[in-house]
């Protein structure tokens, strides 16, 4: 926090208005205005490649999602995929941020590595995983199972789901890991210190002292992975296109089919219109949980 | 905290960053294979490395001009993202007002929504205008996509600077401009570079929007190894060195700038 | 300022002489042959230096798609698509495409496959070149076969064939005993099971344009597809369309694989195929009826209207298709490996024959296969593997993806042909075929 007071507006204070109107102006032009125009065709029959069936058709959009099964079937596939993913990276990253926070030689460059998979571009990670490594007859995976006498998996068949949540996690549990490495790094010394003379064994310390702590690195984590993680889009075009049938068609994938593999835009941008009620309903619930969790920190 | 043998730790620690590193080693490694050792029943240690793929990958498609596209996008994203954010986060920073606070909440709030909501509209509008396969104007979209987080960065960063520097500037009669430009910006580099380098690598591996507004011109490198995604006989080889290039920049700018981009990502929340 | 002027008149005149390229943008699929197409620019290149080529390489599923929008939106992003007998008379009746008119004489049209050609016209007029035409066979291991001393008729049955898969299905010595398509797809598995559904007496609509998906035909066909494929086929069958399958068929890991004739070229190759002097031809396998039991298919280039460099673009095409391509392709790639189907002087060239065991089967298979008769009962529609209407793209697709969970075992035959076939409903009732 700056020690002098700032000025407050006076007859030399620059034009805040013009200084801010540029980037506020972008992004709206960028974000808000698209979001009018898909609410408009949301309300349009328009069809791609038949544009002589262009008219106002209400509701007939919304209902008809409403009606399709595969509807509510991507909604609840980005519900495991977001939960799914949630869970295996807190876990993980919870587990090798407190690794990589214990003083051990090699930790550098280990930690260097071991966070690399969240800076590969996340088609890329999906191409490697879906055919060096998860490959059902020539992937790494399937040799080495056939080494060890088993019978060969086909992964992105038989468990399509926990195959794009292994994929998402693999890239993520590094964010989480260094998100909890810095959050542990700023835990005091002499708490510790207090408590391990008072007798308190590595589970208590853990269990009272550095979870709490982390309590504020982790509703972040849960956030901003929440963010991402509701409109994952890549992995799941590269490793399984939505399929089998339907096991990894998301919301956001099912969208992304309805408007550029069936051209239908008006039914497309109705459900786009339900993944940005879906993201608001999260963001609110987030907001409010992590919240009320923090302010009890605080007071507690 | 874990009373455990350092050795064990380490023991630890090198499973973890293996297994964790592996599948980006073993793409390495490929893509200086011969398709049939890539491609082979059982994994190839020992081979005799070619630069055969990685001149297939190059050539299957204008290899150059995607890398083009990639820097492009994310690099002239950064700037204009960086043009916008530097003004608006020294408003914010150093003339806090009211609606301060709504205004940050605001553009946080543009990142939560989902791409699928505008990309319909954007993709339309875009058709009318003759903006499809355009690097600039998808460099624009990044801008858009990626100023919240620049913005947040540079505000978070400026707040730690204190007044009076401004203050001497002031004092002496600088304007406004001379005030950001020449004081401000040379001490505020280093939370600019972090600002920047997040923009870049979010731009630079993006595959959503470059898949849908791209066809041949304006392909970045993440669209033309997404042509790889399905089978094309013998192709692992060079499908990992089509990715090299694709990979190692951000993972190195990665590697070097941990610690920022942990602060950039979280909107300052975690330092 | 006169050294900036005689600066600026020099870069112009550079820019002049350097003016004369022109650049083509081509979007073309990932098979073998296109790959061999572009290697071979080079060549085009000689013999054109001022048309330079630059290449667009998709997977089928992703360049329909790139393609499709491209040319409804006008974009104008490519010079020359990549196109089949589906989407030709469709575009060329919308009047998206370049109609090839006054084709120069040298070319030779007459000797272009009449079935081809009609395939790619609409209105008299013809909208694209072929650049490979197809229909579908069975290719199957001779020395796998052999050893169990069973001997393949030139004209196999399903049921035929049911027995043969669990004969020398042999997973753990890593043959498999069926290989098919299964990647979700209406050019993917979608191509595959309607000539499977055709020859089991099975249609897509009847002539009110009721879709069918729940006829005992169907029933019966799909029933067949899932259990052959569940318990012969490869694991993964769901992520293998055409590319994968001939990977694993020339890897030596099929015994049987159903698929498009274009791929004998490559299969007979020993420079791509490990079993190159094992493989066996024969008709694709019929069941209740010969209609529709193979398919007709040709990828050809098509010029949209929305391209600046049409002249340029035509160029390409006629070299790509015509005699003296095929006749590089023989010489440099090797004669087994042209491209097949299009033209009868490539049927009649003796060092096709010798280097094309398969010549004479893939000729009849593309000459009996008659799109305006592709099924048991009558139908309002033409088209093998698909049927001739817009909407078809979006209903494939879905279908597809309703089979591929049935094979899963997401959903029973039942519940799968069930769902797809209300998901058919639905888009015709959108379109207006049903009230």
């Amino acid at each position: 926090m700056p020690a002098v007071p700032r000025r407050r507006k006076s007859s030399l204070a620059p034009p805040t208005f013009w200084l801010l109107a540029p980037a506020v102006v972008f992004l709206a032009l960028w974000t808000q205005v698209p979001l009018v125009l898909t609410l408009y065709y949301s309300f349009q029959r328009f069809i791609l490649v038949n544009p002589d069936l262009r008219g106002f058709v209400g509701f007939e959009n919304y209902l008809s999602l409403l009606t399709d099964p595969a509807f509510w079937v991507s909604l609840e596939r980005t519900l495991v995929l977001v939960l799914s993913s949630l869970g295996v990276t807190l876990v993980f990253g919870l587990v090798l941020g407190l690794l990589f926070f214990q003083r051990f030689p090699g930790r550098a460059w280990m930690r260097t590595l071991a966070i690399s998979p969240f800076f590969v571009m996340p088609v890329v990670s999906a191409l490697i995983w879906k055919n060096m490594l998860m490959h059902p007859v020539y992937g790494l995976l399937s040799w080495l199972f056939r080494t060890l006498g088993l019978p060969p998996v086909d992964w992105l068949a038989q468990y399509p789901m926990p195959s794009i949540v292994a994929i998402v996690a693999w890239q993520w549990i590094p964010f989480a890991t260094l998100l909890v490495l810095t959050g542990l790094q700023s835990l005091p010394a002499d708490v510790l210190e207090a408590a391990r003379i008072d007798g308190a064994g590595p589970w208590q310390e853990f269990r009272y002292i550095v979870l709490p702590h982390l309590a504020r690195t982790l509703s972040v984590v849960v956030m901003l992975e929440t963010i991402f993680f509701l409109s994952l889009f890549a992995e799941i075009y590269t490793a399984t296109s939505g399929g089998p049938g339907l096991a990894t068609t998301t919301l956001p994938y099912l969208i992304f089919l309805k408007a550029f593999a069936e051209y239908r835009i008006g039914v497309a941008a109705a459900g786009a219109i339900f993944a940005v009620i879906l993201a608001n309903l999260v963001a609110l619930f987030l907001l409010r949980f992590i919240g009320r969790n923090l302010r009890a920190e605080v007071r507690g | 905290m874990k009373r455990l043998r350092p050795w064990l730790l380490s023991l630890l620690g090198f499973l973890a960053s293996f297994l964790l590193f592996f599948p980006i080693l073993w793409m390495f490694l490929t893509a200086f294979k011969r398709e049939e050792d890539a491609f082979s029943l059982q994994p190839v240690l020992l081979f005799t490395p070619t630069l055969q793929s990685i001149a297939e990958a190059w050539t299957r498609s204008d290899y150059l001009l995607h890398v083009q596209n990639s820097l492009i996008a994310s690099l002239g994203s950064t700037a204009l993202a960086l043009v916008l954010a530097i003004p608006a986060a020294y408003a914010m920073a150093f003339y806090p007002g009211p609606r301060t606070t709504t205004l940050l909440l605001w553009m946080i709030s543009t990142k939560m929504m989902p791409p699928v909501g505008a990309v319909v509209a954007v993709y339309l509008v875009y058709r009318t205008l003759g903006w499809l396969d355009n690097i600039w104007t998808l460099a624009l979209l990044y801008t858009a996509i990626n100023l919240p987080v620049v913005v947040w960065t540079v505000y978070a960063y400026f707040r730690e600077i204190p007044a009076e520097i401004l203050e001497a500037a002031r004092v002496d009669g600088a304007g406004v401009k001379e005030e950001i430009l020449r004081v401000l910006l040379p001490v505020a580099v280093p939370g600019l570079a972090s600002a920047a380098l997040l923009s870049v690598i979010l731009a630079w591996n993006e595959a959503f929007w470059s898949l849908i507004l791209t066809s041949a011109q304006a392909a970045p490198l993440a669209v033309y190894v997404a042509s790889f995604k399905t089978a094309e006989g013998l192709f692992w080889a060079k499908m990992s060195a089509a990715s090299l290039f694709a990979v190692l920049p951000v993972m190195v700018m990665g590697w070097l700038a941990q610690r920022q981009l942990v602060s950039g990502l979280t909107f300052g929340a975690v330092k | 300022m006169k050294r900036i002027g005689r600066l600026v008149v020099g870069v112009l005149a550079l820019g002049g002489v350097a003016g004369a390229q022109t650049t083509i943008t081509i979007a073309t699929v990932n098979n073998p042959d296109m790959i061999v197409m572009q290697k071979l620019t080079p060549e085009f290149q000689k013999k054109y230096p001022d048309i330079r080529v630059n290449w667009v390489i998709l997977p089928e599923n992703e360049l329909r798609q790139k393609v499709t929008l491209d040319i409804s939106s006008g974009t104008g992003a490519y010079d020359i698509m990549t196109i089949g007998t589906y989407e030709a008379p469709l575009w060329g009746k919308n009047g998206w495409l370049v109609p090839f008119e006054n084709v120069p004489a040298t070319y030779d049209l007459n000797d272009v496959l009449k079935p081809v050609r009609d395939g790619l016209s609409y209105g008299g007029k013809l909208y694209a070149l072929p650049f490979y035409a197809e229909s579908s066979m069975m290719y199957y291991r001779k020395d796998l076969f052999a050893q169990k001393g069973i001997t393949v008729p030139g004209q196999p049955r399903w049921t035929q064939v049911a027995q043969w898969a669990q004969q020398l299905h042999n997973p753990r010595g890593g043959v498999y005993g069926i290989c098919l398509r299964g990647l979700p797809g209406w050019g993917e598995n979608m191509a595959f099971i309607s000539t499977l559904v055709n020859t089991f007496g099975g249609r897509w609509f009847d002539e009110s344009w009721r879709p069918q998906l729940t006829s005992p035909e169907w029933k019966q066909a799909i029933s067949f597809y899932v259990d052959l494929v569940t318990k012969y086929g490869p694991p993964g069958v769901t992520s293998n369309g055409y590319t994968e399958n001939l990977t694993l068929f020339s890897q030596g890991n099929c015994a049987m694989w159903v698929d498009a004739t274009v791929a004998a070229g490559y299969l007979a190759n020993p420079k791509t195929s490990k079993v190159a002097d094992k493989v066996g031809f024969a008709q694709a396998p019929i069941a209740v009826t010969p209609n529709g039991s193979h398919w007709l298919w040709s990828w050809a280039l098509a010029i949209p209207k929305s391209s600046k460099k049409v002249e340029a673009a035509r160029t390409f095409i006629y070299w790509a298709t015509s005699k003296e391509y095929i006749e590089l392709v023989g010489r440099t790639e090797g004669w087994v490996a042209v491209p097949p189907g299009t033209r009868l002087s490539t049927y009649r060239n003796p060092n096709y024959l010798r280097a094309a065991p398969f010549a004479e089967i893939v000729l009849k298979a593309i000459q009996t296969a008659d799109p305006t008769k592709p099924t048991a009962k009558p139908v309002p529609y033409t088209g093998i593997q698909y049927v001739s209407i817009p909407e078809f793209q979006a209903i494939g697709t879905q279908v597809g993806q309703f089979i591929a969970g049935i094979v899963t075992g997401r959903y029973s035959v039942d519940e799968g042909l069930a769902q797809a076939q209300a998901a058919v409903e639905k888009i015709m009732r959108e379109a207006g075929y049903l009230r």
